[in-house]
Order: structure tokens, then C-alpha cells, then sequence
């Protein structure tokens, strides 16, 4: 087996073991990037040296017994609106192309401590902003399952690097989806976590109050390593939730993987007893993709044959849920995204005249036409006179979606549906038409009106190759209930394999990403500057 | 010309005594070299969250009490957006949806007797930098020390009639929120700032006329001057039939002249909403009675204490309790010795002579009361004379020594032993014949000079009665 397609868990444990070393894992991944980032593009900057220094480092420690944690040794890629120290972090925006922060964000410093190696900071629509990665001032990055299509976004870079094995993990941001979507894109596994479950300090904001990071990974179980070492109260994020030892949240972590590993040491039979899943009929209408459709209903049944009571019920306001986000979004962006003047940090105008055409030169060069939209449509909605007629029917809005999920939760311990109401679409396809593109986010943007943890997974594959996801959504802290049935769900599917990942090719895998054209993508290793 | 009556509001700025930043734990301190106050919340760095310093709410509280408000148990904050280089983040977080109080009132005195302003809302918000242009290097420069350093906004109901009332009611909102600790209000240092909302109407228009806002008022007499002038301003536009327009003018105090700056017409949509990145404040009951439990006695409190208490004159009263230190001193100066009336006239006279020559603050007192005490205590005894007093007083006041072993180090006892002083006055008599023959000749008051000469041969450390006296005794004798 490649070393490329351990899963975390597997590296980690064969790293504590000295069956391998941190340094050997980040130049498989280092390797993996060489041989497709020429074609994938998921990274904006690749931090070789950095990872190579930390490999060592994290090596030494754990020689020396004092880095002992279950991701420790393993290599990650950051979505580039994380804050890293002196990593270039760039939002995928020309505003940013040269920005080094001067400090770490919190998520990221709890990722150092438990050991792991960052690698680089992955693709993006620019400012999370985008459906399809394509949005990104750096070029789109591709689907590794076809490389002529989108990878979904906006953490599409993160998904695609997960998936195409260049990194084990990755982190993403979930503002409206952008952790859940482009995991269905791209066949691996995502959460966006209750609201406040991890610290949003040094998360470049895009929609304050729906931002959430969120782990990125290959299988269930990795994803709930990583959503143990970055989950936590953090005094630098007001939001943050405060574990106290109250409300099931033990003081000392949320312990997501040990739970998984009891209930497989306890042999996961008939494990989902009792559990109460409900499937809105409301996400099954009009523009669902047949064949997501068939996918999600027969992982439906598979989680009936594990024990759950599965049933259909009718969840109200589904149709509100895209103006009401892409109100309250666009409104916190206008304003998170006014800093972003060219006087203190990022592009500024080369000539200008004035502070007023300063301004206005440095943004309108800085940011892509996407960017601009919504900071145009956010302003609007709180200008003096729409304020009410918009951002607060929105906020109204919102509350009340709330309420539908109160009611749905009160009846059930889960809901499922798809992720996104198709697979993957060829590149070029959805930035003609930004309102269609919008509406490909009917199932995800709810959840983070709601505040509500949500997590997408595989649940199989197109004829065009292409993997499709479902998502389960839970109420708020019930990220371990979430987990438990994608776990067995997971345990009753043959994995999948990226093919793009693998190096030696199976002949008759071959044909599956043969409409991107280049067979040769894997022969050459490319150098990439950053 | 018809008879006007002038409508004023105050917006009144007042910087928070908080060791640190309302959103960051950066320094509040005055004075550091530019941008060294600073961190990633206080700059506007992508990616940075402001955090609630609790103590701003304590003083917010604080104030809000001591001026009878009602006080928010949930507030909020929302973002007021606005592009200016002096504000990193490009909004200035602030209050406008639920602020902390609301619904209080100040008492003033007027030359009318007493009367309540309204306080319409107090509010928390942060600070801007500093904005500097270099024409010489022609750029501009930005200082964030004082970006993100906590204010309140004290908005008052258009309650008050002239500018006489709009000091009183300064004044009196200084000496409040200097009593809390809550900020030292310094006009002249920015640390307490006020805008003026004036309009004018016909007397006994029921409407309120347009209404200007004045800034840049730097000083209590600038006030005076910027309100005389818009009344008289807005009174000739009216009565050449004119429309006065609502604007936000700027005070040129050495012009004695006022500019606009904006009109409504171009004023900013600030496209306020509710601060995502920060939770609602929740004052509960246990956080509420803490803070009431902290509130100090405040001057009106204190004021008619003193008259029951100390049996001071009034006047005296309202001068030592001009400032909580005075205050202070003065209490604990008086407790120790038992002797108000005294402690009051070294305040009252000499610690102002003092303080006056020096340029010195009423706040400042650099003494401690227990030498005070002692120093009263000293005199009372007759331990030491009245001028000797003095002298201790200033030794005292200057470098805070302790009367008792400054008197005791210098000798400064007063000699009331009969016998010296006895010999002292026969020389003094000897030495003078002139003014002895002028009180023999019925000139009673040349033993003034005599009793001086005297005190001035025992280095004033004489017991002026005795000396007096004894001399007396011996220029009938002869």
C-alpha cells in the first residue's frame, strides 16, 4: 500500500511505533504535489522547507516520548484564510497575494501542539466566497475524481488535496457549506461543527455568525481526531462555547474518536438501536439529481437495516433558507471585508489621488467580481431604509428556521439528506449564473442559519465518476451522535480509492479521469515556485 | 425682534480609567511611541476577534447608576460602519440597538434653583487612532495606541436652555465620574469631550427648531462661546426669514467661529447591525448589587452629611467635596484629629494657595491626611505657633514629611518657658527705646513692632500670648 493512502490514524500509530517517520510521510505528501499539483492546483502556497523543519522537530519529540497524541507526525493542509505566522495567507485574493500574518490562528496553534505538520495552505473561492473553487484569484482547482469538473467549494482546495492524497487531512471553513459541499465533491468527509465548537480567532471572517472551521478528512474516524484536537473553548473567541463539565461536554475534551472506538470494540452490531433518523421530503423535490437521489435513499436504507427508525417527515421554511443566508452573509461580509483598504495591510493601488480614489482603486483591483457582489448586495441590505425590509426579515427568518429544526429534533436524533442536489459540475458551468449557484446551497446554508453540526460523507458514485455525498445533521453538540451512524455507514461501504491518488494505476481505473486528457500528469514532477 | 429660547442636547465623550483596551489587553497608557499599544484585535488584522473587557461595563454601570438610569441586563453591541484610515477595521464597534442605560437624569443648580436633565442613553464604544499629516514627506500617518480605548457616550435629552446650564450640567457630570474613578475628564486632554446640539425657537413654540451640532469644543469657555455665537448665529438666519440647515458644524475657538463640516443631506449612512463576533452582555442581579455595593458616596450624598456631620459653613462644605480626593483627605484628616474646622482651613486656604501657585489639580493633594492630622494636632497643643505652622505646612506639602519629627528635627518647638522669653523682652525693650517711649506716649500700637521683634529673636518659636503679654507686664512696670 502507498504510504500516501494510510489514513491518519494508521500513519500515526505506524509513526509512534517507528515503523515510519514524520519526516517520510511529508515527502510522500510533498511527492503527491509534485506529480498533480501541475494539473489539480489545490494549493495556493506549499510551505516545503517549513514542513520538512517541522517533520524533524516533531520527530524529535516524539523519539523522545513527549508527543504521544494520535495525530501526532501527521501532515495537514490549511485552508488560506487561516491565520498562520509567517506563512503567506492569502484568502485566494489579490488583496492578500503577499500577506504574512503575525500570528497564528487558534485552531492552527492547537494542530501544532498536538504534533502535526503543516504542509500548506490550500485553494479557495476567494474570501470563502463560491461554490466551486473557481472564484479563487489563483485559478480554479480541479476535481481529482475528473479533472474537468469543479471541486466544489469553497474549501475546495482542501478537499480536493484530502482526496488526491497530497495531505492526510485538512482544514476548512463552513459558512454555508464550504466544508460539506466540496466533501461531497470530491468523496471524503467533512463537519461543520455546532457554532462555537472551534475558536474562529484567526479565520479571516466571512459570515461572522456562520463561520465555523471544521476537520476535512479520508474516513470517519480521522475526522473525528481532528475535530478533537481543534474543538475547545478559546478566551481569544467570544463566540466560543465554554465547556464546563455541563450539558455532556466533558472539561478535559469532547473525546469524538474514543467514543467511536468503544462502540467498535463493542462490535457496532445493530449499533444505530433506536436511533430516530428523519429524511426531509422537502430536500427531495424539484432539481434533485436522480442519481444522488437513489444514493441517499439507499444509504437511507442501509441505516434502517443497522437498527435506526428512518422516516420521512415534512420540514418547513426550506425554501427560505438561500435568501435569508445569502442576506445575513453578504451583510456581515460587506463589513468584515471594509479592513481591507490598502492603508494598514494587502494590495494597494499603485496611483491614486486622494483617500477617497485610494479606496476605491485598492478595492476595485483587489477584489474579483464575486467578492464584489456580495459586499455590494450586503451593503445594500443594511443601508438606511432596507434595513428592516431585508437584514432584519432575515434575522426573523433565521430565527424561524430555527424553530423548524427545534420541532424536527424534538422527533428525531438525526436528519438526512444530500449535500448538494447534484454532483460535481464541469468547470466553467456555475459562475455564469451566480442565482443558480446560489440555489445549489438550498441543503447546506440552513444548518448554519441554525448553528447546527452537520457532517457530509460518500454515499457513492455517478456514472460519470464522480462521488456523491449525503449529509446528516444533528442538533447543536450532537456531533457524537453524528458521528456514530456515519461511522456505520461507513463500515458497511467498500472504500473507494481517489484513482488520480494512486500512482501505480490499475488499467482499468484509467479511463475514469480520461476527459481531462492529459494521461500523463503523474509522469512529470513539476516544480512550483511559491 | 421676537423674544428666543435656546434648545441644547450634549453628547458627551468620556474615556474610561481601564487599565487596558475595551476589546484587547493592550495598554491604555498616554505617550507610547506610535503603533506600540498595539496587537492584532487594536490594528484591524484579518482574523482578529475583539474580547469585552468587563471593566468597561463596570464603569458604564457605574455611571449609569450614579445618574439614575435604568440599566440594560442584556445589551448589545452592533458595528457602525464608516471608511476612515484612523479606524483599522473600517467600523467602529459601538452601541445603538441596546445600550447599557437608558432613562436617567442629572441634577444642575441654576440660578433658578434646581433642575433635572434628562440622559436619554449612555452607550459603550471603542476609540479611533490618530491621524497625522506630514506635509513636509506628504503622507499621512496613523497611530493606533488609542484605537480600540473604551469610551462611554452620554447622550442627554434637550433639556437645557442656555449655556450656564450646559456647564452646570458638565460640571456636574465630571465631578460624578471623577468621584466613581471611572475617568479623570479632562477636556482640554480629550479625555472628556462635548458635542452641542443647539436649536432655537420663538418662546413658547411648542416644536423644536432645526437643530446644529457643534465640535471640537475643547474647554468650558470655548462651550460658552460656541453656543452664544449659534444661537446668535441661528436667531439672525431666522430673522432675516432664512431656514437654518441641519449640519454638523466645527468650533475655530481663536476665530470665535464656527464651519460646517457636514450636512445631513451628505451625513453617512453607517448601516449599523447588531456585532457578530461579540455575545450579548448579561448584567445579572449578583453582577448589578456588586457594582451598587462598590458605588462610592457621591458629592450630593456628601454635601448634606457635612452639614450635619462636620458644622462647616456650606461654602466650605461644597469646596472640599469638589473632588473625591479633597474629600477624602479631608475626612480622614478630620477623623483623626477631631478637629474639622481646622483640617477644613488648611485645605481650604493653604493646600489651594498652594496647589493655585504650583499649577497644581484640586485632585491633587501630595499629602497624606495622617500628617495633616498631626500637623493640626501640633498647633492645637500649642506645640508649635501659627507661623511655624505655616512653614511645616509647606515642608509638608512639598515633600509629605511627618510634622512631629520635622518639629522635633528643627527644633521648632515653641519656647513657652517665662524665664528665656522674659529676657528676650527686657533686650527687645532695651534695644527699642523709640517705640517704647510711642506706647508710653499712648501709641498702643507700637507693641505690634516690639512682639515682632521679639518672636524674630527667638526665631519665631515664641508663644506669641506670652511674649505679648510679658512684654505688656514690663512696659507698665517702668
Amino acid at each position: 500500500m502507498e504510504l500516501t493512502a494510510l489514513t491518519a490514524a494508521a500513519l500515526a500509530e505506524k509513526i509512534q511505533k517507528k515503523e515510519l517517520t514524520a519526516k517520510a510521510a511529508v515527502q510522500a505528501c510533498l511527492q503527491q504535489m509534485r506529480r498533480l499539483e501541475p494539473e489539480l492546483n489545490s494549493f495556493v502556497t506549499i510551505d516545503e522547507k517549513g514542513a520538512l523543519a517541522q517533520a524533524e522537530e516533531v520527530q524529535q519529540k516524539i523519539d523522545a516520548g513527549e508527543l504521544t497524541g494520535p495525530l501526532a507526525g501527521v501532515p495537514i493542509a490549511l485552508k488560506d484564510n487561516l491565520c498562520t505566522e509567517g506563512l503567506r495567507t492569502t484568502c485566494s485574493s489579490r488583496m492578500l497575494e503577499q500577506f504574512t500574518p503575525g500570528y497564528t490562528a487558534e485552531a492552527v496553534r492547537r494542530l501544532q501542539k498536538a504534533g502535526m505538520i503543516i504542509l500548506g495552505k490550500t485553494n479557495m473561492d476567494e474570501f470563502a466566497m463560491g461554490s466551486t473553487t473557481e472564484t479563487s484569484y489563483f485559478g480554479a482547482t480541479k476535481n481529482p475524481w475528473n479533472l474537468a469538473h469543479v471541486p466544489g467549494g469553497s474549501s475546495g482546495g482542501s478537499c480536493a488535496a484530502v482526496a488526491a492524497e497530497e495531505c492526510f487531512l485538512a482544514l476548512g471553513s463552513d459558512t454555508g457549506g464550504s466544508i460539506r459541499q466540496p466533501s461531497a465533491f470530491c468523496g471524503v468527509t467533512g463537519i461543520k461543527p455546532t457554532y462555537g465548537t472551534v475558536s474562529r480567532y484567526g479565520l479571516i471572517a466571512y459570515g461572522s455568525s456562520l463561520d465555523q472551521i471544521g476537520p476535512i478528512a479520508r474516513d470517519v474516524m480521522d475526522c473525528a481526531l481532528l475535530l478533537d484536537v481543534i474543538a475547545g473553548w478559546d478566551a481569544k473567541d467570544s463566540t466560543s462555547i465554554r465547556q464546563d463539565g455541563a450539558g455532556g461536554m466533558p472539561p478535559g475534551g469532547y473525546g469524538f474518536a474514543e467514543a467511536l472506538r468503544a462502540e467498535e470494540a463493542a462490535g457496532m452490531v445493530k449499533c444505530l438501536q433506536g436511533l430516530r433518523i428523519g429524511i426531509p421530503r422537502d430536500y427531495f423535490g424539484q432539481g434533485l439529481d436522480p442519481e444522488v437521489k437513489t444514493s441517499v435513499l439507499a444509504a437511507a436504507q442501509t441505516l434502517a437495516c443497522l437498527g435506526a427508525e428512518v422516516e420521512e417527515f415534512h420540514l418547513g421554511l426550506v425554501d427560505y433558507a438561500i435568501p435569508a443566508y445569502y442576506v445575513i452573509a453578504c451583510a456581515e461580509a460587506s463589513s468584515n471585508l471594509a479592513r481591507f483598504d490598502g492603508v494598514k495591510y494587502g494590495h494597494r493601488a499603485a496611483a491614486y489621488e486622494g483617500l477617497h480614489q485610494m479606496y476605491k482603486r485598492t478595492r476595485s483591483e483587489g477584489f474579483g467580481p464575486e467578492v464584489k457582489r456580495r459586499i455590494m448586495l450586503g451593503a445594500f441590505v443594511l443601508s438606511s431604509g432596507y434595513y428592516d425590509a431585508y437584514y432584519l426579515k432575515a434575522l426573523r427568518t433565521k430565527a424561524l428556521i430555527k424553530q423548524e429544526f427545534d420541532k424536527a429534533f424534538a422527533r428525531y436524533d438525526l436528519l438526512l439528506g444530500p449535500t448538494a442536489p447534484t454532483t460535481a459540475p464541469r468547470l466553467g458551468e456555475s459562475l455564469a449564473d451566480p442565482i443558480q449557484m446560489y440555489l445549489g446551497d438550498v441543503y447546506t446554508v440552513a444548518v448554519n442559519l441554525a448553528g447546527l453540526p452537520s457532517m457530509s460523507l460518500s454515499c457513492g458514485i455517478d456514472p460519470a465518476g464522480l462521488p456523491i455525498g449525503l449529509q446528516l445533521i444533528a442538533d447543536c453538540f450532537g456531533e457524537s451522535r453524528l458521528l456514530r451512524a456515519a461511522y456505520a455507514l461507513e463500515q458497511t461501504r467498500t472504500e473507494r480509492r481517489c484513482p488520480l491518488a494512486q500512482t501505480e494505476q490499475p488499467g482499468a481505473e484509467q479511463t475514469i479521469f480520461a476527459p481531462a486528457g492529459p494521461s500523463d500528469a503523474g509522469s512529470e514532477p513539476a516544480e512550483r515556485s511559491e | 425682534m421676537k423674544q428666543y429660547e435656546t434648545v441644547i442636547g450634549l453628547e458627551v465623550h468620556v474615556e474610561l480609567a481601564t487599565k487596558t483596551k475595551i476589546f484587547c489587553s493592550c495598554s491604555t497608557a498616554f505617550g507610547g511611541a506610535p503603533n506600540t499599544h498595539t496587537c492584532p484585535v487594536c490594528t484591524g488584522m484579518p482574523g482578529s476577534l475583539p474580547v469585552l473587557n468587563r471593566q468597561v461595563v463596570e464603569y458604564a454601570v457605574a455611571v449609569g447608576l450614579a445618574l439614575n438610569c435604568s440599566i440594560a441586563r442584556c445589551c448589545k453591541f452592533d458595528r457602525k460602519n464608516y471608511f476612515y484610515p484612523d479606524n483599522p477595521q473600517n467600523y467602529q464597534i459601538s452601541q445603538l440597538y441596546l445600550p447599557i442605560c437608558r432613562d436617567g437624569g442629572v441634577e444642575i443648580e441654576t440660578s433658578a434653583g434646581p433642575k433635572v436633565i434628562g440622559i436619554h442613553e449612555i452607550h459603550m464604544e471603542e476609540d479611533a487612532g490618530k491621524l497625522t499629516h506630514d506635509e513636509w514627506e506628504d503622507c499621512s500617518l496613523v497611530d493606533y495606541n488609542r484605537s480600540g480605548v473604551p469610551l462611554i457616550e452620554i447622550v442627554s435629552e434637550p433639556d437645557l436652555r442656555s449655556a450656564e446650564e450646559v456647564i452646570a450640567c458638565l460640571e456636574q457630570l465630571r465631578t460624578t465620574i471623577r468621584y466613581l474613578g471611572a475617568s479623570d475628564c479632562k477636556l482640554q486632554e480629550g479625555s472628556m469631550r462635548a458635542d452641542v446640539n443647539l436649536s432655537v425657537r420663538e418662546v413658547g413654540a411648542k416644536a423644536y427648531g432645526t437643530r446644529t451640532e457643534m465640535k471640537n469644543l475643547n474647554s468650558f469657555k470655548a462651550i460658552v462661546r460656541a453656543i452664544e455665537a449659534e444661537r446668535q448665529r441661528q436667531i439672525e438666519l431666522l430673522e432675516e426669514g432664512k431656514a437654518i440647515v441641519q449640519q454638523t458644524r466645527r468650533w475655530d475657538d481663536n476665530k470665535e467661529q464656527s464651519y460646517p463640516m457636514r450636512s445631513k443631506e451628505d451625513a453617512q449612512d453607517y448601516r449599523y447591525f447588531p456585532e457578530p463576533d461579540l455575545a450579548c452582555v448579561a448584567v445579572d442581579d449578583a453582577w448589578l448589587e456588586r457594582i451598587k455595593n462598590r458605588q462610592p458616596e457621591l458629592r450630593a450624598q456628601k454635601l448634606a452629611r457635612y452639614r450635619t456631620e462636620y458644622e462647616i459653613p456650606e461654602y466650605d462644605a461644597r469646596l472640599l467635596t469638589a473632588t473625591k480626593e479633597m474629600a477624602d483627605v479631608f475626612e480622614a484628616a478630620s477623623a483623626l484629629c477631631g478637629k474639622p474646622k481646622k483640617v477644613s482651613n488648611w485645605l481650604m486656604v493653604e493646600t489651594m494657595r498652594l496647589q493655585k501657585e504650583r499649577g497644581m489639580e484640586p485632585e491633587e493633594i501630595p499629602f497624606s491626611p495622617e500628617n495633616l492630622a498631626k500637623l493640626v494636632e501640633l498647633t492645637e497643643a500649642g506645640t508649635i505657633n501659627s507661623t511655624v505652622a505655616k512653614q511645616v505646612f509647606e515642608e509638608m506639602f512639598s515633600h509629605d514629611v511627618d510634622p512631629q519629627q520635622y518639629v522635633a528635627q528643627k527644633g521648632l518647638r515653641t519656647v513657652s518657658d517665662e524665664g528665656a522669653l522674659a529676657e528676650c523682652a527686657r533686650q527687645v525693650i532695651a534695644q527699642n527705646p523709640k517705640s517704647v517711649e510711642d506706647y508710653r506716649g499712648g501709641k498702643q500700637k507700637a507693641i505690634g513692632f516690639l512682639v515682632g521683634q521679639t518672636m524674630k529673636a527667638m526665631k519665631g518659636k515664641a508663644d506669641p500670648g506670652i511674649v505679648n503679654r510679658l512684654l505688656k507686664e514690663f512696659l507698665e512696670e517702668e
